[in-house]
């Protein structure tokens, strides 16, 4: 077993030196660095086109899928020598999506056999791009009073509402959306449907964020016919499939602090505070904080490759993403806190040359939606003190 | 190696829980601490330590030990500190002998056999100062024909008042602050020059003040090379720090076990107070920041175990981040059980006061988040 992992290491570390061009393995500069893939992507380079080719064909950008969908058919062991080899020669992700992220585990979970062979291999060849529409004006934190609806009309359905904060809405292919097909039912009146953003009656409007970009809408559907074989999972039951969803989206959203982008935070503040004779940062009070940032981080790095290791063998507790998502989001906030205190007044400018318009700033107000998207801190912690501490209803 | 505890593991961890429960529970501490036990720990419980083979879990199997590493020794150490069992394990089967696996085979011959049955207490013998400054070594031991003679103070030597072996960190070379020179040696207690001064602690454990006045010691009590004490130093210490963050989680455990078990039965307002969503996010949190301190503690004795180049700099990371969380878990315990928390007749300061006292042995979070970022040159 160790033996063959061993071997598995060498081919890998061979495969990537030989097929991941140098330019991928740089830290990304910017969001433009991701590759998420879709009908409407423009790569930034040929060298990121290339990548994610080379890396689809081995089926290397989902490699814990099974084969027959586009994946690596690898086991958790060898998954995490591929990560392992990865983060060794600094390669970037080849493909990240919502897709891979979010849908791919539902529909491997839920997905009938032609559902999977549908739309799994181009999640894997970043084909499409998705989207997730389960959010609603008046259907945030209690997502299940969502009121989307659809009617049945005999071999599709028709989808009337509005969703809200639909992340690149505007950008994506296919949406997964949350619709009620039973309103005397509120958890149990849920279904999940599949359907292109192409068809007709659907509309976005982008919303600008506090960083000031855009990328997320408001998503408008207004008489869309969608086919009864796109429900994932059975009419009614949408809300298990939802759940099982948001489970593998909390664990996304953990893991972002993590693989955060550029510099080590001590990096970064040595540049600009520099060091005194000792070697030390020259802000004492500054370095305490992040030298306890520091810890956490390093810890929850080991608790992130605990919850994969045990997740994998299936030894978790169904709540425990939601201990994940809280913890590596109020982290990654800090941390960007960390990161202006050390920048001062250069961390400020906000579309200057110099600060590559804005980074800095704009990344810190990006990170204060980690606590809020996938489900708010607040919702985690109510999670985590009924589901796991069995702590009694309000 | 995946981060959780592999069968054998579980099987080790299913042997000790209700061994430790029924044999030494928190009951066991208060009586001895009622009886103002001039030990501080029961010798017949230390030699049902050694039965068990828990003393020789990090004892090679040639030398009569279990042959087992650092996870495992966490297993034992994390099921102490649930049940708050006094023993002086940490400093003689983790500490000691991690020393003297660096020793030569008269050392280990001398010394193993006594610790694997349970009769030998060891303890470490490396502060000067009230802080924990493991580098800074000002006790000398200046060569003295083809010996040694040894002269200077230790202090916070747990169970140094009633061990057999004091492991000693002596300066041999240098200055009190240089990193060479410094030497580690294995010293019977009994050694003329060698006297103790018992003190006890918040926790009702015992540390002693060490003074070594002029104690001459031939070439065999030096723990592998003279000048050289640096390496074994340091993993002695990557290994207790490791050990005590598996026993803070441990206490964070039983602390937490405690008050949700008593959150859930307390009634006020007409309502259990642990229906209260100001106790429940606070639970909640709590459960995070111990789950991240466990995930560190494994990663720390895994990677001792497996010789990484990171296990020392893993083993402050665990010893920093179970202070952390150890010492949110005590404070909201008490804290969550209002006034009866407050009282002595109540179990839950017991886990305060132990608590306290591993945060600050070897280094607090303060000194490791602090080493880390020395170790990052920042
Ligand atoms: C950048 C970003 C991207 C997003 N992307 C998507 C997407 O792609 N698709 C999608 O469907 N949604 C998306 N969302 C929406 C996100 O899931 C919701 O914003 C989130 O679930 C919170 O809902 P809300 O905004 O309505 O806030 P509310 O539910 O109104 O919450 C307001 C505040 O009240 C607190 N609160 C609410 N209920 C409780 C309670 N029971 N106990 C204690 N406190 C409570 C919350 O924690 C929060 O602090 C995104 C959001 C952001 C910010
Ligand atoms: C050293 C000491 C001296 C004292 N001296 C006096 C004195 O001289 N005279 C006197 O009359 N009393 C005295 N007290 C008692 C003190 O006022 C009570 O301990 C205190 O009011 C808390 O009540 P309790 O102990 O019953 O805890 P509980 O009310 O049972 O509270 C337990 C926990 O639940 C929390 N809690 C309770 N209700 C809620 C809620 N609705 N929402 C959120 N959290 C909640 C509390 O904050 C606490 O953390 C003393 C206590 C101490 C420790």
């Amino acid at each position: 077993m160790a033996e063959h992992l061993d071997i598995f290491r060498h081919e890998v570390r061979d495969w990537l030196e030989a097929n991941c061009p140098p330019e991928m393995r740089t830290p990304m500069r910017s969001e433009k660095d991701i590759c998420w893939g879709g009908r409407k992507f423009e790569f930034s380079s040929d060298a990121q086109k290339q990548w994610l080719e080379v890396m689809a064909s081995r089926g290397w950008t989902v490699p814990d899928w099974p084969k027959e969908y586009g994946g690596g058919g690898l086991s958790p062991a060898e998954t995490k020598v591929l990560m392992q080899e990865m983060a060794a020669l600094g390669c970037r992700s080849p493909l990240q999506s919502f897709g891979i992220s979010m849908l791919g585990p539902a529909l491997l979970e839920y997905g009938t056999q032609d559902q999977k062979l549908e739309h799994l291999p181009k999640i894997a060849r970043g084909q499409i791009r998705w989207c997730q529409g389960y959010s609603e004006p008046n259907a945030g934190s209690d997502l299940a009073s969502l009121s989307t609806s659809a009617e049945d009309k005999g071999d599709h359905f028709l989808v009337n509402g509005q969703k809200v904060w639909t992340s690149y809405a505007d950008q994506a292919d296919w949406i997964f959306c949350l619709v009620r097909t039973d309103t005397s039912q509120k958890q149990g009146g849920i279904s999940f449907l599949l359907f292109d953003m192409e068809s007709t009656g659907v509309s976005t409007k982008p919303i600008l964020l506090i960083s000031g970009s855009s990328p997320f809408c408001e998503t408008f559907f207004d008489d869309v016919k969608v086919p009864k074989d796109q429900v994932l999972g059975e009419i009614n039951q949408g809300w298990t499939v939802a759940k099982y969803l948001l489970g593998h989206e909390r664990e996304m959203i953990s893991g972002m602090g993590g693989r955060a982008q550029g510099p080590s935070l001590p990096e970064y503040a040595r540049g600009k505070l520099g060091r005194d004779e000792q070697g030390r940062l020259d802000d004492p009070v500054l370095r305490a904080r992040i030298a306890m940032y520091e810890v956490r981080s390093a810890a929850f790095a080991a608790m992130s490759e605990r919850f994969i290791d045990r997740l994998k063998a299936r030894k978790i507790h169904p709540a425990q993403p939601s201990m994940m998502k809280y913890y590596g989001t109020e982290l990654n906030k800090d941390r960007h806190e960390l990161l202006m205190a050390a920048g001062g007044s250069d961390a400020l400018e906000w579309d200057s040359e110099a600060s590559g318009s804005g980074k800095a700033a704009r990344a810190w107000l990006r990170t204060k939606a980690n606590s809020i998207e996938g489900g708010t801190s607040e919702i985690q912690l109510n999670i985590i003190a009924k589901r796991i501490l069995e702590l009694p209803e309000g | 190696m995946p981060l959780f505890l592999d069968d054998d593991q579980e099987t080790l961890a299913d042997t000790v829980r209700p061994f430790m429960a029924s044999e030494a529970p928190i009951s066991h501490l208060r009586a001895l601490r009622d009886a103002d036990d001039p030990v501080g720990f029961s010798r017949d419980l230390w030699r049902q330590f050694g039965e068990m083979g828990f003393t020789g879990v990090l004892v090679d199997e040639a030398d009569g030990g279990l042959g087992m590493g650092h996870v495992e020794a966490g297993i034992v150490l994390e099921e102490i500190g649930r049940n708050l069992t006094p023993s002086p394990f940490m400093g003689t089967a983790v500490g000691a002998v991690e020393a003297l696996r660096g020793a030569d085979a008269a050392l280990k011959e001398a010394w193993l056999p006594g610790i694997v049955s349970g009769e030998t207490v060891a303890a470490l013998a490396l502060d000067e100062a009230a802080r924990h400054r493991p580098q800074s070594v000002g006790l000398k031991a200046e060569r003295q024909g083809n010996g040694f003679r040894l002269s200077g103070a230790k202090q916070f030597v747990a169970f140094g008042h009633v061990a057999d072996l004091l492991i000693v960190s002596a300066r041999t070379a240098g200055d009190v602050a240089d990193e060479d020179g410094v030497t580690l040696f294995a010293i019977p207690r009994s050694r003329a020059g060698v006297s103790v001064e018992a003190a006890r602690l918040a926790d009702s454990s015992f540390a002693a003040r060490v003074e070594l006045d002029g104690v001459e010691l031939d070439g065999s009590a030096v723990i592998g090379e003279v000048d050289g004490g640096r390496a074994i130093l340091a993993r002695v210490l990557a290994g207790v720090r490791a050990g005590a963050s598996s026993e803070m989680v441990g206490i964070a455990e039983g602390a937490s076990a405690m008050t949700l078990d008593y959150i859930k039965q307390r009634k006020q307002f007409g309502r259990v107070i642990g229906s209260y969503q100001a106790l429940q996010h606070r639970a909640a949190h709590l459960y995070c920041e111990m789950e991240v301190a466990r995930a560190a503690t494994l990663k720390a004795q895994q990677s001792l175990d497996a010789d990484s180049p990171d296990a020392d700099r893993d083993a402050s990371v665990a010893k920093a981040m179970a202070g952390m969380a150890g010492s949110l878990a005590v404070r909201e315990a008490v804290q969550m059980h209002g006034g009866i928390g407050m009282t002595d007749e109540y179990d839950v300061g017991f886990f305060m006061k132990r608590q306290r006292v591993l945060a600050e042995m070897f280094g607090d979070a303060d000194f490791h988040a602090d080493r880390l970022a020395r170790m990052e040159r920042y």
